[in-house]
């Protein structure tokens, strides 16, 4: 166990940092043409929705609907009322503690 | 080209000026990244990490959806070799990311491979300006402050969690979907993309069961693509002008 979590870890970091590099790497000191910025543009809307839905809906490659659900509801509700991204991932937490305790 | 015209103010000082902006708008995210380091502390240190192991993979992976993937696969019993591609695959988000940040950064190849890894979710969204391009000692300074709150929360999570209990059970996984809504309500509110983050979320959802962890949220990149066929529409604030 110990060994393979070593191998993880170092798997995990050389991956990441080719990732994050390669691009970079690549592409630099020329401006993207503008269609290019218009997909750069929507990429957060689309990484980020996706994001939550996996976040919310997956559980070991399986869809899911648990209680979490409600506390992110919870959470984005405060986004959208302009509170701090802290009180609203607490929040998030705390709804669905607080409806974990109750069923 | 803008990049090399400076702006008015964007001699000496506006560098250090805008990574103290970062490091500021940084701070509550990285108080979030806190929290979800601690539970990914202790999430990892029951499936049977080492604790050094836990703090060193915070420490140079930096990646925290993806370290979540991998420890959740060892705990389920895959190997090592699955785990880390899990990790990738979580990742490779960062490859299309990466491609927009390049030509933001700039030196040569390896200078720019270098700062490319200051890219994480929350200082990548927030570090770009509306004409495509990205403000690097921005990201600089909002990434290094959650850095810390990820390095510092993961020792909190391996040294405390014995004291946390049943992190499921503080609601704990409602954490990380929590910190990208919040991101992606903030990012609606530039007033673009809404029909996109539809398409990117409707993507991941059909392929959830169907494909590993990761391609989905990769997947979804491509809804972006729409953007290539909207020339006619006229863009609210215009790429080319104001910038110098």
């Amino acid at each position: 166990m110990t060994a393979d979590a070593w191998v993880v870890v170092g798997l995990c970091a050389v991956s990441t940092a080719t990732i994050k590099g390669i691009g970079p790497f690549a592409l630099g000191g020329r401006p993207l043409p503008a269609a290019a910025t218009r997909v750069i543009a929507l990429l957060a809307p689309a990484l980020l929705a996706a994001l939550v839905v996996t976040g919310v809906f997956s559980e070991n490659g399986h869809l899911h609907l648990g209680d979490e659900a409600v506390g992110v509801l919870a959470g984005g509700a405060a986004a959208l009322r302009d509170a701090s991204i802290l009180v609203c991932v607490v929040l998030a937490a705390v709804v669905t503690a607080a409806l974990r305790a109750l069923t | 080209m803008r990049r090399t015209v400076p702006l008015p103010s964007a001699t000496a000082a506006a560098p250090r000026a805008a990574f103290r902006r970062g490091v500021r708008e940084g701070a509550p995210f990285a108080a979030a990244s806190l929290l979800l380091a601690a539970s990914f502390g202790v999430l990892a240190v029951d499936a049977g990490f080492p604790e050094l192991a836990v703090v060193v993979m915070s420490a140079i992976v930096f990646a925290g959806s993806a370290q979540f993937a991998a420890v959740t696969i060892i705990a389920a019993g895959g190997g090592p070799g699955a785990a880390a591609l899990a990790a990738t695959l979580v990742n490779s988000r960062f490859l299309p990311m990466g491609i927009a940040l390049g030509p933001s950064l700039p030196g040569g190849r390896w200078r720019r491979a270098a700062q490319g890894q200051a890219v994480v979710d929350a200082s990548w969204v927030m570090a770009a300006r509306p004409d495509g391009t990205f403000d690097r000692h921005y990201l600089f300074g909002n990434t290094g402050i959650q850095y810390a709150g990820w390095l510092g929360g993961t020792v909190l999570g391996v040294v405390g969690g014995g004291l946390l209990g049943d992190t499921d059970a503080l609601g704990f996984d409602a954490l990380y979907p929590t910190f990208f809504l919040v991101l992606l309500i903030q990012e609606m509110r530039k007033g673009r993309g809404r029909g996109v983050a539809a398409a990117g979320a409707a993507i991941a959802l059909v392929l959830i069961p169907l494909t590993p962890p990761g391609v989905p949220v990769l997947a979804a990149s491509l809804a972006a693509l729409i953007g290539l066929r909207r020339t006619h529409r006229p863009v609210p604030p215009s790429p080319t002008e104001g910038a110098t």
